[in-house]
């Protein structure tokens, strides 16, 4: 469909200097305008995956395995069909999946579940007239199940560990030599960190609803965050062509990587709605959102560090162990920011994989970083004390000025400038010795981490309608799930077409509309955002064109079009409407300049010196990610990520039961997600910075900045507080409390 | 959910009539039945809906002390103006529970008849001798660091999850009640639970279909009142270890104390040798850290919940030292 | 069942099993209210019943048929928002906006209950609750956002129970974000 007469296509294979963005008057960008969908969220009119009305709507309950490993021997229907409500009771064994898909992934995600993986593992749906009968009779069906072999404990199964395929960031990096580094540097570090697996908790449980339409094609409304990738694993999951499947997902209640790949539910209801002729509403319960959609992998990090007695690093060695279900490839990319974020000339970045029969390991906010600056930030803490240096001094002391394993320079790299804005920012002056500080039974402490997340642009793109009465209307099966796209494209296309935003209407979500990546790995505002850029360019000349003045004479603004000396109403020259398709494609940039955001956080921290308690008391993140495009949701992203941080450190755990493999606490009640009261008010501030290397827009991903680091700042405050170093994560109160004064 | 048959009761003496065979249940606020009937971890085939019973007043008697009704809500039993006053760790105990929404309609009685929040109990698949006797203890050799570290037997280590029945227990309150054959009867509230033993799912003395109807507070006692709960999040989470305390100082001694625990054992936690330990004695370090040996003298940890031995003692010693001044 | 929400009346047949959400959600074509959990563990579900805040998903609608139920679709519309609404809407008290309705309707519920004179987990005076911040976020964690907006979400309250600091108000943020934008 691209490079016909009204497709825009710009493949980023050198650096774009110039935006519109720039040279525009209209003064939309960066606003902090509010967010366009604010009024349908604050009303309760916002309409996510289970809320679309839907006539003759049968309600499906899923039914999970209750045996860690195993094979399925049969399901008794016949037991439950006959309860008042129920219709059916569906599994297809061989079309089911047994696993979420994985983001971005084409192809179906692993299917079949007549072998029993791990406990939960969706195994049938029973529709019912009403949810209620259906809960009933899905809590009720007799399963009966052949127990097998599984591996449940990550110590018991670390023997088995191999070296998974290469995904994201090479399973295994070598440069020099970490081992000889280590024994000829005069100060070392090496330490293990262990972080767990986690969840990602969007409030919205994940549904589908399923509708089949009369010419046999899929509606699916779904809480999806890639509904084209996504329309394209479930069509091959149902043995469909993709064009036979549309996604509809116009509100996404949070995703956080748990909604990048399709998740057992869309099958079933597809499945189940064909078998009984009727829509299919299927909604996980919280508990199988935690059973049966996906996990961050819980983490092994030996991390070790070699350094002169200046603080200059000569080798970093992070080492991890991750876990996923035997025969899935990806792996947690511990080590995907350590590659960047400091030189250092020895260097051995390795993942291996530990196959344990627990739900599927994949995308969870910022994978890698997350977990692995916990371990290097931490380490790096760990070395500034062993060195007597000034935990900022020794990372600006590491600072690199080209990739340090590509020789290529960095897009934008702002990190020295972070971490001096933040220390001036937050009183790091003020920062005591370990186990100094105290404030009546509170022993309080400062921590700094760097923050690092790689930018990434995916092909996308985005059809822009001008019409005659002077409006304009952006759609895209991009979709806005909390991070502001719809506000974002508004401002860019209000921006650069000159019109306000209040006459700039988005249609998001529906893979109906012109392709594009969706939201996953913070490239969302940069990929679909410069899908709307290369669309609005392209009508801007039209505009020139109309006003017989070259591109470089138009002056879009207020609606109007202002050049070769009269303007005009927009509408008024757009004839019975204009529009253009966008279409952006990484390129040649991607591997001549190494691309991340950066930043710095600083968290203080307070530690209970009776109970162990930690609360954080400030926390400031100061980050340079290219262009802010609305500094208002861009700020609101940091707050997100920052707070995952604040679980990362202190809350968040997924328990598995060594036995079998049962995830004990698979409730909100239970799994610990920050809530209010442990959040303070958290400051965020932006460096300005523009990225011509990234994309036309000059702006880089933000989403999965804030987490980067976060956990580690508030772990090295916790020592700081109380000179305890916890190197197991979360640092729950236990941790501690050995290590505390006596009363 | 299974189906259940539903009736509303407009009386107490009804409700105790509508209640007929040991699967039926009284629902209040309901917040715990409902959640664990999603579950069918509890299945009554019948509710009788006491929500409307004129059983939601808080009076002051004669003798100066509180009888609460069985359907106050907790909000509104912790911001009474005679609960702050008079009973400010029942205020405090409350409040430090669940939610605002949660507490709006959580009530009295309910409250002190909370299930267990073992991860086991909760999920049908698992063994647990509290929900299916007889089945086992996953929780024991699982994972168990919520679990309890007093008062626990072989079959069961769950903990009591109640803040509140925690401060009642220090205030020494006694629990009225109305049973099937119109008897009314008043049970001290240590005398109300039951220790696990081997009939773990058996956890109150009431009978099947004994109604409560109140909760009578003594008058105020001496002393300053504190309620401290410790916990892994700030709020909305169960605690770990908390203790309700009541001390008097006179003359510098402590005249009197009472010490309630929770998070420890199957029950809101009491013992008399922790109190035994302080009376008479200067607020003192020894003292307390004799009342905390006490405290501790049969505790027993399961593995990851050990910590709550050293986190129990250091929790009383500091609360101690808050109340006394020492 | 007959039932009373946002002043109009309702008439369904629905399953004794019922909760009051599901009864919004699946009979009544009030979607505003959200189900997060089921269990009373996230509040996205918070309505009001009678004035207070209570978790729908824990509540069975038989037996709330006599009661006055509020969710946020009787609170404002898009076209009149409520004032608690609008600030959440200029302080960006949201991302995703799942909780945002049971924030919402929690935080009208909790303004009242300041107002009654309640105090909280975190109240040095039992008797004398104050609108601070520990306060507010202590009152509002009954409400997850795993989005996080709970800075914001603190001010929008604030705000609208007249006791924002200099600098906190929607106005002041936005002013100084802009600046920051433009520095």
């Amino acid at each position: 469909m691209f490079g016909f007469g009204t497709t825009n296509s710009l493949t980023m294979d050198k650096p774009h200097p110039e935006s519109l963005l720039d040279s525009a008057v209209q003064g939309s960008i960066g606003r902090p305008f509010d967010r366009i969908d604010g009024p349908s969220k604050v009303s309760g009119t916002a309409t996510y995956a289970a809320e679309y009305p839907v006539d003759n709507l049968a309600y499906g309950f899923l039914v999970g395995a209750r045996i860690g490993a195993g094979t399925l021997i049969s399901i008794d229907a016949d037991a439950v069909r006959s309860m008042p409500g129920v219709i059916d009771v569906v599994t297809d064994l061989d079309r089911f999946i047994r696993v979420a898909g994985q983001g971005g992934e084409t192809q179906p995600p692993t299917q079949g579940v007549r072998d029993i993986a791990f406990m939960g593992e969706i195994v049938a749906i029973v529709v019912a007239e009403s949810y209620e009968a259906a809960r009933d009779a899905a809590l009720r069906l007799p399963v009966t199940y052949e127990a097998g072999e599984g591996a449940y404990a990550f110590a018991a199964a670390r023997a088995k560990s191999y070296v998974p395929p290469d995904g994201v960031t090479p399973a295994h990096f070598n440069q020099g030599d970490v081992d000889a580094a280590m024994a000829e540097a005069p100060v070392t570090i090496d330490a293990t960190y262990v972080t767990p697996s986690q969840n990602s908790a969007a409030m919205e449980p994940h549904a589908s609803i399923a509708v089949w339409e009369d010419d046999g094609s899929l509606t699916l409304y779904g809480a999806y965050q890639m509904p084209s990738t996504d329309a394209s694993q479930l069509a091959k999951c149902l043995g469909l062509s993709a064009k036979k499947v549309r996604i509809v997902s116009r509100y996404i209640g949070g995703g956080f990587g748990s909604k990048l790949g399709i998740a057992p539910e869309s099958v079933a209801a597809a499945i189940a709605a064909k078998q009984i002729g009727r829509p299919v509403k299927a909604v996980m319960a919280r508990q199988q959102v935690f059973e049966a959609t996906v996990r961050r992998s819980n983490t092994e990090q030996r991390v070790r560090l070699a350094a002169t007695r200046d603080g200059k690093l000569t080798a970093i060695g992070q080492e991890s162990l991750v876990s996923n279900q035997p025969g899935e490839d990806f792996f947690e990319p511990v080590g995907i920011g350590t590659h960047m974020i400091y030189s250092g000339e020895n260097r051995l970045i390795t993942h291996d994989q530990v196959p344990l029969n627990l739900v599927l390991s994949g995308s969870m906010r910022a994978p890698g970083e997350a977990v692995g600056m916990i371990g290097l930030e931490c380490a790096m803490d760990e070395l500034a004390e062993r060195l007597g240096m000034d935990p900022i001094v020794l990372r600006k002391t590491n600072d690199a000025s080209v990739d340090p394993e590509k020789g290529v320079p960095f897009s934008s790299r702002s990190l020295s400038r972070a971490l001096d804005e933040g220390a001036r920012r937050f009183g790091w002056a003020r920062r005591a010795g370990p186990g100094e500080a105290r404030d009546g039974e509170w022993l309080i402490g400062m921590g700094v981490a760097s923050a690092v997340r790689g930018n990434m642009l995916m092909e996308s793109s985005a059809k822009v309608e001008l019409r005659p009465d002077g409006t304009a209307t952006i759609s895209s099966s991009m979709t806005d799930i909390g991070t502001g796209s719809y506000t974002i494209l508004a401002q860019i296309a209000s921006e650069i077409l000159g019109l306000p935003v209040d006459r700039i209407t988005v249609a998001l979500g529906d893979t109906n509309d012109p392709p594009a990546a969706g939201s996953g790995g913070s490239w969302g505002a940069g990929s679909a955002g410069s899908a709307v850029y290369l669309a609005c360019e392209m009508l801007r000349g039209k505009l020139a064109k109309a006003m017989r003045v070259e591109d470089s004479a138009l002056t879009l603004k207020d609606g109007m079009a202002i050049g070769n000396n009269r303007s005009s109403p927009i509408g008024e020259i757009v004839g019975d409407g204009l529009e253009a398709i966008g279409h952006i494609k990484p390129g040649k940039q991607e591997k001549a300049t190494t691309q991340a955001s950066f930043g710095a956080h600083f968290a203080e921290v307070g530690v209970n010196r009776v109970t162990g308690e930690v609360r954080v008391r400030r926390m400031l993140g100061v980050f340079a990610a290219g262009r802010v495009l609305n500094a208002k949701t861009a700020r609101s992203q940091c707050l997100g990520g920052m707070t995952f941080g604040i679980g990362a450190a202190l809350t968040e755990e997924l328990l598995h039961d060594p036995r079998n493999g049962k995830l004990v606490n698979r409730d909100l009640a239970e799994y610990h997600v920050p809530v209010n009261a442990d959040v303070p008010q958290l400051e965020v501030h932006f460096l300005s910075e523009r990225d011509v290397h990234a994309n036309p827009i000059h702006a880089k991903g933000i989403g999965e900045l804030g987490i980067s680091g976060a956990a580690a700042a508030i772990a090295n405050a916790i020592y700081n507080a109380c000179k305890v170093r916890v190197r197991s994560f979360p640092v729950t109160l236990d941790k501690l409390l050995p290590g505390l004064p006596d009363l | 959910m299974k189906s259940f048959a539903y009736e509303r009761a407009e009386t107490p003496e009804a409700a105790v009539r509508d209640i007929d065979g040991a699967t039926a249940r009284f629902i209040a606020g309901g917040t715990n039945l409902l959640d664990l009937m999603k579950l069918q971890v509890e299945t009554p085939t019948k509710l009788v809906d006491i929500s409307r019973l004129d059983l939601a007043s808080i009076d002051r008697r004669d003798d100066g002390g509180l009888t609460i009704g069985a359907l106050v809500p907790n909000s509104d039993l912790a911001a009474d103006p005679q609960v702050i006053a008079g009973y400010e760790v029942l205020s405090r105990a409350l409040l430090a529970g669940a939610s605002g929404q949660l507490r709006n309609k959580a009530s009295t009685g309910g409250n002190l008849l909370q299930r267990t929040r073992c991860y086991y109990f909760y999920d049908t698949a698992s063994r647990c001798n509290k929900r299916s006797p007889g089945s086992g203890c996953d929780a024991i050799g699982g994972v168990n660091r919520i679990l309890a570290v007093l008062g626990t037997s072989p079959h069961c280590i769950a903990t009591h999850p109640s803040d509140m029945a925690v401060a009642m227990r220090a205030l020494d309150a006694t629990i009225l009640t109305l049973k099937p054959d119109g008897d009314r009867r008043r049970i001290s509230i240590h005398a109300l639970y039951r220790l696990p033993g081997d009939t773990p799912h058996i956890e109150t003395v009431l009978e099947p279909g004994e109604l409560i109807t109140h909760v009578e507070l003594p008058k105020p006692v001496a002393g300053r009142q504190v309620y401290r709960k410790v916990r892994d999040r700030a709020s909305y989470a169960f605690a770990l270890v908390s203790v309700a305390a009541i001390v008097a100082v006179e003359e510098g001694r402590i005249a009197s104390a009472s010490l309630a625990f929770g998070g420890l054992g199957p029950m809101p936690w009491r013992n008399a040798a922790v109190e035994a330990a302080l009376v008479g004695q200067a607020p003192s370090a020894d003292a307390f850290a004799a009342a905390a040996d006490a405290l501790v003298a049969d505790a027993r940890g399961y593995g990851a919940n050990d910590f709550k031995i050293p986190l129990a003692r250091r929790t009383l010693i500091a609360t101690l030292r808050d109340l006394t001044g020492a | 069942m007959h039932f009373t929400i946002n002043g109009r009346g309702f008439d369904a047949d629905v399953d004794i099993r019922t909760s009051i959400l599901d009864l919004c959600r699946e009979h009544l074509g009030l979607t505003g209210a959200k189900k997060g959990c089921d269990h009373g563990q996230c509040g996205a579900c918070t309505m009001l019943i009678n004035g207070r805040r209570v978790n729908s998903c824990l509540t069975l609608a038989v037996m709330h048929q006599d009661d006055e139920i509020v969710t946020i679709e009787g609170l404002g519309q898009v076209d009149d928002l409520h004032p608690l609404q609008q600030a959440f809407v200029r302080h960006d008290g949201y991302q995703c906006g799942y909780c945002t309705p049971g924030q919402i309707c929690s935080a009208a519920g909790m303004l009242d209950e300041i107002t009654r004179g309640w105090p909280s987990h975190v109240s040095d005076d039992l008797a004398k609750p104050s609108l601070d911040d520990d306060e507010i976020a202590e009152r509002m964690s009954g409400n997850l956002c795993r989005c996080a907006a709970y800075p914001n979400i603190v001010d929008a309250i604030r705000e609208v129970g007249s006791a924002a600091p200099a600098g906190r108000t929607a106005d002041a943020k936005d002013a100084a974000m802009a600046e920051e934008i433009v520095a």
